[in-house]
């Protein structure tokens, strides 16, 4: 029952790497939330025939990943896994948009090469920042990060309460799969019906769960008022940690350095 | 269904984003003031059920192919919307979070895609008012309510993506991708859902009552005490639905000239239109057309879009680019350097780490 | 010393559909005792101990925990006072960290942070498992989960220690450490279980429920060695006081 175990042991690789003592894992979650959500907006707001202005910014990634120690082919394996949706809407660029854009020496380049490699660019840019986040930081943390930027308790304790309980609920869930499976003999797959009610009696199993959780809630004093325990302030670290990456980021989207760098070389040979 | 970062602009990010953070704001508020403290540990434990119930897979008789539940639906069922709002809220943050599925940036668009429709729009419009009737209904209520939430939810995707601009798919391109598939997907999960929800409701009928001292978890979101003209209302609820598609569709027909009319006034006259064969026939000659002409179609599209560009360019000939390239041929070489350089800085801290760890020193 | 009472006066309970659970159970526990609740599935242990920290409510006759009647007003008091920690574990670790399940407790009392993270470093400490604060729950082995739920329990400083079959799914090993740290406690405790010879090993006085009503409450000793009590109550003698299965000895 390989696809249905390995997301979790996936999630929970995620989460041991969440674990490691960095220079990286050390900073506040609210930082790194935010610094992270700027990169991400920065690089999406390239133009879109622009791939090369983009090809810097991968600075951050690598240094997270590097100063982090996350495994780089973790990661590269991950994007690879995610891309099919991207890739294949992306691929429509070329075919369709087949204006020259740029000739580099007998070769035209069109618009749609230009976007399409633009666009898978960003891809490896926003979701190697995305997952090298979590990486360093860990879920708990980034739900405080988040409670602590604003947003609704009732939010960010239903998103510890789903990531804690994913572990149970894939275990239970693939205890009664293997089950099944074991009991039908050669034919593949699950039919609907089977699908079904499987579902419904890990529902109905979850439903008393619940209850027994509500139990030990209101016997160590829950009343309904959720209360976080108290986040440390920002040091100066911190702040130049945010400081530092944002104008970098805002530099690199400002000026073209691969511009500025093609044409110093050129200017030399 | 997935919406993902590359593929978005900024400005439609922002725009679901700031959508998505309305209504989480909206739904926490509207469960503290329902004061049920039993639905916090609920909806950490359904939401684990159905992101579990995602990971596996059935198969659809008959095609072979597999297929997943999505959850929204079942979740506003049994949760109420705005519980259910915030459970599969969380949930595409965890798989955005750990699997790439869809990025950060897009998490706002895929909320509501994957959320809001099927918890405000769905549930309430369509479920309710056909599951009203009575508990036999409920089968057709769950269908109808996933083929409505999953044809939005495509929909959602499609005009998220052209709106931003960056893929060149056209509307109409995307869209006959898209819809067919998802509204296919929607019958299977309603299927399903609908399943699922007579299993529950057999064997533990008290859920959907009103709360017993037995412990029954769940507050009544879905009225099991019957209207009876609640036939005309579940009507009413798909034609809306039917007319909102198709109202946008025929939108974005329209503001094109080059729409389906030109098409097929294109084809061989009129007398194709009036011809015996019907109008099934006409609609396929018709697509069948529009496809045909669609690579030159966005070609001299972009081409009319450019030639204000053209100026612009610092393109050594006048007739071509036609587009605005921001990658100058210095530019492709100085994006080589700079991931060079970049590889490079990376390669060099890891070294510097490495035997800063060897002094024994810890990082 | 009443403020470690628990008292139980004709206690009369039914559920919703009907089924009857309690039959009028009468009994009184002082300050520092150590009592087995025994019994055969469904003979009403679970709901007993529910009505304890004021989960379910009787139908008739009373429970008071010190000189405090079980009331919606004292419930909070009662929660603090008394300590309940179930069979599964995983019901009762529900926060991703090890340090965030225990400081929970600590935390609802509203209790300052320093305090809080106090409290929690002693309760980790109590059961063995300082080494486990930062680990998520699923990381843990059956007895590491079982040891951290009593550690969150412990951190809101009960008198009381209520606990539901304590030594289920544990290997032996992780029981003879469980059964250790429980007699260093000097709680009160009421312990629901089969395990007939932690009994033997833990607890001095022994009350046997029977279709929902006390078929027997005394010194645990005696209770063990009353075949036929026991085998009425659909209950055996400890593995050890039962006969030696290679030469015959009684």
């Amino acid at each position: 029952m390989r696809s249905v175990e390995s997301p979790f042991s996936d999630i929970g690789r995620l989460d041991s790497l969440a674990g490691k003592k960095t220079p990286i894992h050390g900073v506040d979650p609210r930082v790194k939330v935010l610094t992270t959500i700027y990169f991400m907006a920065l690089v999406v707001s390239f133009g879109k025939y622009d791939p090369a202005g983009l090809a810097p910014l991968i600075i951050y990634p690598i240094a997270v990943m590097v100063i982090g120690d996350i495994p780089f082919g973790y990661i590269a394996k991950k994007l690879l896994i995610a891309s099919p949706f991207v890739l294949s809407v992306a691929l429509f660029n070329p075919i369709l948009d087949q204006s020259p854009a740029l000739a580099v020496g007998p070769f035209i380049v069109t618009g749609g090469v230009l976007s399409f490699v633009s666009i898978m660019a960003k891809y490896v840019l926003t979701v190697s920042a995305g997952l090298t986040l979590i990486a360093c930081t860990g879920v708990d943390a980034i739900c405080s990060a988040l409670a602590g930027m604003g947003v609704p308790r009732a939010f960010t304790i239903q998103l510890l309460f789903l990531y804690r309980y994913i572990f149970v609920l894939g275990q239970e869930a693939v205890r009664m799969a293997r089950a099944r499976a074991l009991r039908s003999f050669g034919n593949k797959g699950m039919g609907m019906t089977a699908y079904s009610s499987m579902i419904g009696h890990l529902l109905l199993r979850t439903l008393d769960r619940a209850q027994r959780i509500h139990l030990a809630m209101l016997c160590r004093g829950f009343d309904g008022e959720i209360r976080s325990a108290e986040i440390s302030g920002l040091r100066l670290w911190d702040l130049l940690y945010l400081a530092g990456w944002s104008s970098l980021f805002t530099l690199l989207r400002l000026y073209n350095l691969p511009a500025w760098l093609g044409r110093e070389l050129g200017r030399l040979i | 269904m997935h919406m993902a970062d590359a593929l978005i602009s900024p400005a439609v990010g922002g725009t679901m984003w700031a959508a998505t953070a309305v209504l989480t704001v909206y739904s926490a508020r509207k469960l503290k003031e329902e004061m049920d403290d039993r639905k916090v540990p609920l909806m950490g434990v359904m939401g684990a059920l159905i992101f579990a119930a995602q990971m596996i897979n059935f198969t659809i008789p008959g095609t072979g192919s597999s297929g997943h539940l999505g959850g929204g639906l079942l979740l506003a069922v049994l949760l109420g919307p705005h519980a259910a709002f915030l459970t599969m809220a969380s949930i595409l943050t965890i798989q955005a979070m750990f699997f790439a599925d869809g990025g950060l940036l897009s998490l706002g668009c895929n909320i509501f895609n994957m959320g809001f429709f099927p918890c405000f729009i769905a549930f309430p419009l369509v479920y309710k008012r056909i599951a009203a009737s009575g508990p036999k209904s409920i089968f057709a209520a769950a269908l109808a309510a996933s083929i409505a939430a999953l044809g939005i939810g495509a929909l959602g995707v499609v005009v998220e993506t052209v709106f931003s601009a960056i893929s060149e798919l056209t509307f109409r391109t995307f869209v006959l991708l898209m819809l067919p598939i998802h509204l296919a997907i929607g019958v299977v999960e309603g299927l399903v859902t609908a399943s699922i929800i007579g299993f529950v409701s057999r064997t533990r009928p008290e859920i959907f009552e009103t709360d017993s001292y037995s412990g029954c978890p769940i507050r009544s979101s879905l009225p099991l005490t019957g209207k009876r003209n609640s036939t005309k209302s579940a009507l009413l609820a798909v034609v809306l639905v039917a007319a909102l598609v198709g109202g946008l569709l025929s939108w974005f027909s329209s503001t094109n000239p080059d729409g389906l009319e030109w098409a097929v006034a294109r084809s061989s006259g009129d007398a194709d239109l009036r011809s015996a064969r019907g109008k099934i026939h006409n609609l396929l000659a018709a697509i069948q057309k529009k496809i045909a002409f669609l690579p030159d179609y966005d070609f001299r599209k972009d081409q009319q879009e450019q030639s204000a560009v053209g100026e612009k360019t610092k393109g050594k000939d006048d007739a071509w680019p036609s587009v605005s390239a921001g990658t100058s041929i210095s530019g492709i070489l100085g994006g080589a350097m700079s991931l060079a350089l970049a590889g490079l800085i990376g390669f060099g801290i890891r070294i510097f780490r490495r035997r800063g760890r060897q002094d024994g020193t810890e990082g | 010393m009443s403020h470690h009472l628990v008292e139980v006066r004709e206690l009369k309970f039914a559920y919703p559909d009907g089924t009857p659970a309690l039959n009028g159970v009468n009994f009184r526990i002082t300050h520092g005792e150590s009592v087995a609740l025994v019994g055969a599935n469904g003979a009403g242990k679970s709901t007993l101990l529910l009505h304890l920290n004021g989960y379910l409510v009787p139908q008739a006759g009373s429970v008071r925990i010190g000189d405090i009647p079980i009331t919606k007003n004292t419930l909070k008091h009662v929660r603090q006072v008394v300590g309940m920690v179930f069979q599964d574990p995983d019901d009762q670790l529900f926060l991703p960290r090890v340090y965030d399940d225990v400081a929970f407790g600590p935390t609802n009392l509203g209790l300052p942070p320093d305090e809080v993270k106090q409290r929690t470093l002693n309760a980790l400490a109590l059961v063995g498992a300082e080494h486990l604060r930062d680990r998520p729950p699923y990381k843990l082995s059956g007895g590491e989960k079982r040891a951290v739920s009593i550690a969150t329990v412990l951190a809101m400083s009960p008198s009381i220690l209520v606990m539901d079959e304590p030594t289920s799914n544990l290997d032996p090993r992780s029981r003879r450490q469980l059964i250790r740290l429980l007699s260093e406690f000097d709680h009160t405790k009421i312990i629901a279980t089969h395990d007939m010879d932690m009994v033997l090993d833990l607890c001095s006085r022994a009350i046997v429920l029977r279709n929902g009503e006390v078929a027997a409450d005394g010194a645990a000793r005696d209770i063990l060695g009353d075949l036929e009590l026991l085998d009425s109550s659909g209950l055996e003698k400890p593995l050890r006081m039962q006969g030696c299965p290679i030469c015959g000895n009684h």
